[in-house]
């Protein structure tokens, strides 16, 4: 095969190597030539469109005879009823449809011409000239005093309609600030959290793993759904008891397990899904939504994923009577990054 | 006058006194469209929409979009005595309470899926055959738009229940907003109406779905198919199919009754799927509570690329000047979809500029006779494909029983190798079908019949096709080869295009590299002459012993 010059213009199109022989000539289908055949598909439609009609009896049948009462089988069998009427009316009716068109309908192709998709040249220029004779009238041109002040005014308007959704949420005080804490502060019980009871050191054996609320979480009212849900989403953590000497201890952190018992937060430090897959041999967590893997034994590193800091830790004492409590609240902001983070990493537990 | 027209007829002058209506059926009634199946894709997007928006309005008569917290009282046992939101119990009671109800909120979930699905695989052929060239730049973006829509829709509809999955992708979408930055901590109470969760963000995402998002969609569409309907349809290149005209059957009565009973068939299916197919079973996960969550989270599948990405890209967070930027949150969350939406708004203009090529087409191209094309289309379904598989590294790993972290790990280096290499292999593939196109045209086609010569040579008989099939097999158009201009003109002036000619011609040098050029007339003519003479040097050979049966326009190939 010979590639052609390279040149701006094409080669000369060249034209087709064939001519065009023409739309090929028509083969009639057998309904087309048998009566018989166009007999038995008329039949066949008025079959499908039969069934379609049954398939709306059916429906109503099935609604009719089927109340709901709690029963999941007899809901299941509702579900697959009134679907099985529904589909079968809606699919035969098309199903007729199509086959009518396809079957009995002529199949000649027919020919339409495309009209061009520009205007005519002489179109063109009186558009251009009524902008011009509007755009003249309008004297935008010669006073630009009108039309910078109405540029203004325009630019401006975007202002108000930003600032209606102003109130769409509290931003006063600094959002950044609100989600830096939680609720646990100094002296906060740490409850299981599905029976809500305190836990002492010695409930807990090495290796052993429990999701934990604060016990205040338990104070607030059941009808502040929404502060509960926050606290939820913040507050909640994981303690989990280590063989003393086989995690580390970063500097600063000393202190802060109660014989081995370890507290972290558990919301994940990357877009913030609850971390929850415990891997018993390694203490490692895994989040299950995007697999960020977090050392337990080392102070909650990023060990495989997209998370990029550890888990933050709840420093942990025993309050006067044996029970696990919280030294105060985590030393930077749990969940994921967010742009002003940093500023609110503190030294002490607050 | 027959009976039907007799009935017809006195409203549609009643009609036509009113609007004109009559001029406007004239041309309108019978207009032809090109019949294809490949046509049907958007015909499925565009009925699932219509189920949606059907059975979508069901639903709004029973879901109540609040946050606040009843104690379930329904009739599903396991979750009787449950403090949950208003939301997500009702909910519950469309599935259990209502009769219908559950089949309707399955039939919603399906069409949803079907919906996207369908959109995508449109855009995919409109893609591989050329359909967004000129004069159809316009609708290419709209279509573009409305699958970022589709999207939108998908999400903040499967976030509505408030059930455990959907609170768990809610999450993850406030994760996301954080990573903006400067403006994200705002933005995330604004959102939320204040620390997440909150109470507001159902009813907000409510007034989306129902109203914001399919406002928008439904005026896209119509946009779309008005743009579609004035411009004409496009149909394949073949035998009396010219860029002047449009070859198929009438609007009515065959697409009436074949488009019109297809959106039947469309809903039909999609009811027998909710019927017989459990989806998203929301009293299985119970209420959402941002401390829980089930293995296994998996979003919908149109989000699963997002998702996936998510999942697989580095953990690249700095800190600088005391701000934090999660570029590993913001990339895949943020970025990744105006990124995208951006390359398939531009796509027409970048091959334009390839392709020096700014006429109108009608006729659309097969993917084979536009090699790169085709390589770009199948490179980013491989890069979308490895993403989407991303977004189930768990599932894939349990079912190949293979650690997630190789999976993931794979998936980083696989991004970046594998779609280049589906570029070029497809490329390859798509040459070589042109290349054996040409061949059937200039040698025709094989018969199966092997015969040997006198001197023990084989060779296999060839017949000529027929005339129409060697006219679509020719009927693509000529690729047009740019060169740079010269640098200095005659006179020695400097040309001021002269760099952006010179990248437009290493580009079209690059998109047509190896493309096979149809022969001209005259090569073709030789061509065929050539293989004719051939086979009548080997009658010639035959011609004593064997009698030579060989009719003389069979042509000869080794």
């Amino acid at each position: 095969m010979t590639t052609h010059s390279s040149e701006i213009e094409p080669a000369a199109q060249g034209g087709d190597p064939l001519p065009d022989p023409g739309l090929p000539p028509h083969t009639p289908r057998l309904t087309d030539t048998d009566t018989k055949a166009a007999k038995r598909a008329e039949r066949q439609i008025g079959v499908m469109f039969g069934i379609a009609a049954l398939g709306s009896i059916g429906f109503v049948a099935a609604y009719l005879a089927l109340p709901l009462d709690g029963d999941l089988g007899r809901l299941q069998l509702s579900n697959i009823l009134l679907g099985l009427g529904l589909g079968a009316s809606l699919l035969l009716l098309g199903l007729g449809a199509v086959q009518w068109a396809k079957k009995l309908m002529p199949d000649v192709e027919m020919v339409q011409q495309r009209h061009p998709l520009e205007s005519p040249p002489e179109d063109r220029q009186a558009a251009v000239a009524a902008f011009e004779a509007g755009a003249e009238e309008s004297g935008i041109g010669r006073r630009p005093l009108i039309r910078n002040s109405l540029l203004g005014a325009a630019a401006l308007l975007p202002l108000p309609v930003l600032f209606f959704l102003g109130d769409m949420g509290p931003i006063n005080p600094n959002p950044a600030l609100v989600r830096s804490t939680t609720i646990w502060t100094r002296g906060t019980r740490v409850v299981n959290d599905v029976t809500f009871t305190p836990i002492r050191p010695e409930d807990l054996q090495v290796g052993q793993l429990v999701n934990a609320m604060p016990e205040s979480y338990e104070e607030i009212p059941e009808e502040d759904a929404a502060e509960r849900l926050t606290t939820r989403a913040y507050s909640s953590v994981l303690v989990i008891r280590l063989e003393p000497g086989e995690f580390e201890v970063p500097p600063g952190r000393e202190g802060w397990d109660v014989d081995g018992i370890l507290c972290y937060s558990k919301i994940c430090t990357h877009v913030g899904c609850p971390i929850s897959l415990y891997e018993q041999q390694t203490h490692n967590m895994l989040c299950p939504c995007h697999q960020s893997t977090f050392a337990l034994s080392q102070a909650g590193k990023v060990v495989f994923g997209p998370a990029k800091r550890p888990l933050p830790q709840l420093p942990l004492e025993v309050d006067a009577e044996g029970y696990l409590a919280a030294q105060g609240d985590f030393t930077e902001p749990v969940g994921p990054s967010y742009w002003e983070r940093a500023k609110y990493i503190r030294t002490e537990p607050a | 006058m027959s009976a039907t027209v007799k009935v017809a007829s006195k409203p549609l002058a009643a009609l036509d006194e009113r609007l004109t209506i009559s001029t406007w059926f004239k041309s309108n009634l019978r207009k032809v469209f090109p019949d294809h199946w490949s046509f049907l894709l958007g015909e499925i997007a565009l009925y699932s929409f219509i189920v949606l928006l059907l059975s979508g309005t069901f639903l709004t008569l029973f879901f109540k979009p609040s946050m606040v917290e009843v104690v379930y009282q329904g009739s599903y046992v396991p979750l009787r005595g449950v403090p949950m939101s208003e939301a997500y119990a009702s909910t519950l009671d469309i599935s259990f309470e209502i009769r219908g109800g559950l089949l309707m909120r399955q039939i919603h979930h399906w069409s949803a899926l079907l919906f996207v699905a369908s959109m995508t695989v449109h855009m995919f052929r409109v893609f591989f055959t050329g359909a967004f060239r000129r004069p159809r730049e316009i609708n290419w973006s709209i279509g573009a738009l409305l699958l970022l829509m589709g999207l939108a829709a998908g999400f903040t509809g499967y976030s509505l229940p408030d059930d455990l999955l959907s609170g768990t992708g809610l999450r993850i979408i406030e994760g996301i907003i954080l990573s903006i930055p400067v403006v994200g901590t705002y933005l995330s109470f604004l959102i939320f109406g204040g620390n997440y969760p909150g109470e507001d963000i159902i009813s907000r995402l409510y007034i989306a779905h129902v109203l914001l998002v399919p406002g928008l969609i439904l005026a896209l569409v119509s946009a779309h198919l008005i743009i579609l309907w004035y411009q004409k349809h496009t149909q394949w290149p073949g035998p009396g199919r010219t860029e002047q005209n449009v070859v198929g059957y009438p609007l009515f009565p065959i697409y009436t009754a074949k488009a019109g009973g297809f959106f039947f068939v469309v809903s039909g299916v999609v009811v027998l799927l909710s019927a017989f197919i459990q989806i998203n079973p929301v009293w299985f996960w119970g209420p959402y509570d941002p401390s829980q969550v089930s293995a296994g989270t998996q979003p919908d599948w149109y989000i699963g690329w997002l998702d996936g990405m998510l999942r697989i890209t580095p953990a690249l967070e700095f800190v600088i000047g005391g701000y934090t930027l999660s570029l590993n949150v913001l990339i895949p969350g943020g970025l990744a979809m105006p990124i995208f939406a951006g390359l398939l708004v531009a796509y027409p203009a970048i091959e334009r500029f390839a392709t020096g090529d700014d006429r109108e087409h009608h006729l659309l191209d097969r993917p084979r006779n536009n090699p790169t094309r085709t390589g770009i289309g199948v490179m980013a379904i491989v890069f979308y494909g490895l993403l989407w598989l991303s977004g189930g590294n768990d599932f894939v790993a349990t079912i190949f029983q293979i650690p997630v972290n190789y999976i993931t790990r794979f998936m980083q280096v696989g991004l970046f190798v594998l779609p280049p290499l589906a570029f070029v292999v497809t490329r390859r593939i798509a040459i070589a079908l042109q290349r054996r196109d040409m061949e059937r045209v200039e040698h025709g086609r094989e018969t199966g019949v092997i015969r040997m010569t006198t001197e023990g040579e084989f060779y296999e008989e060839h017949a000529p096709i027929d005339q129409y099939e060697a006219y679509e097999l020719t009927a693509q158009p000529r690729p047009k080869r740019i060169e740079a201009a010269p640098e200095l003109d005659e006179s020695g002036i400097k040309n001021p295009h002269y760099k952006k000619t010179k990248r437009q011609a290493r580009l079209n040098r690059f998109y047509w590299e190896n493309t096979v050029d149809k022969p001209t007339p005259d090569e073709l003519h030789d061509e065929v002459e050539h293989a004719e003479h051939d086979t009548l040097d080997h009658l010639e050979h035959e011609a004593l012993p064997s009698g030579g049966h060989n009719p003389p326009e069979s042509t000869r190939h080794t």
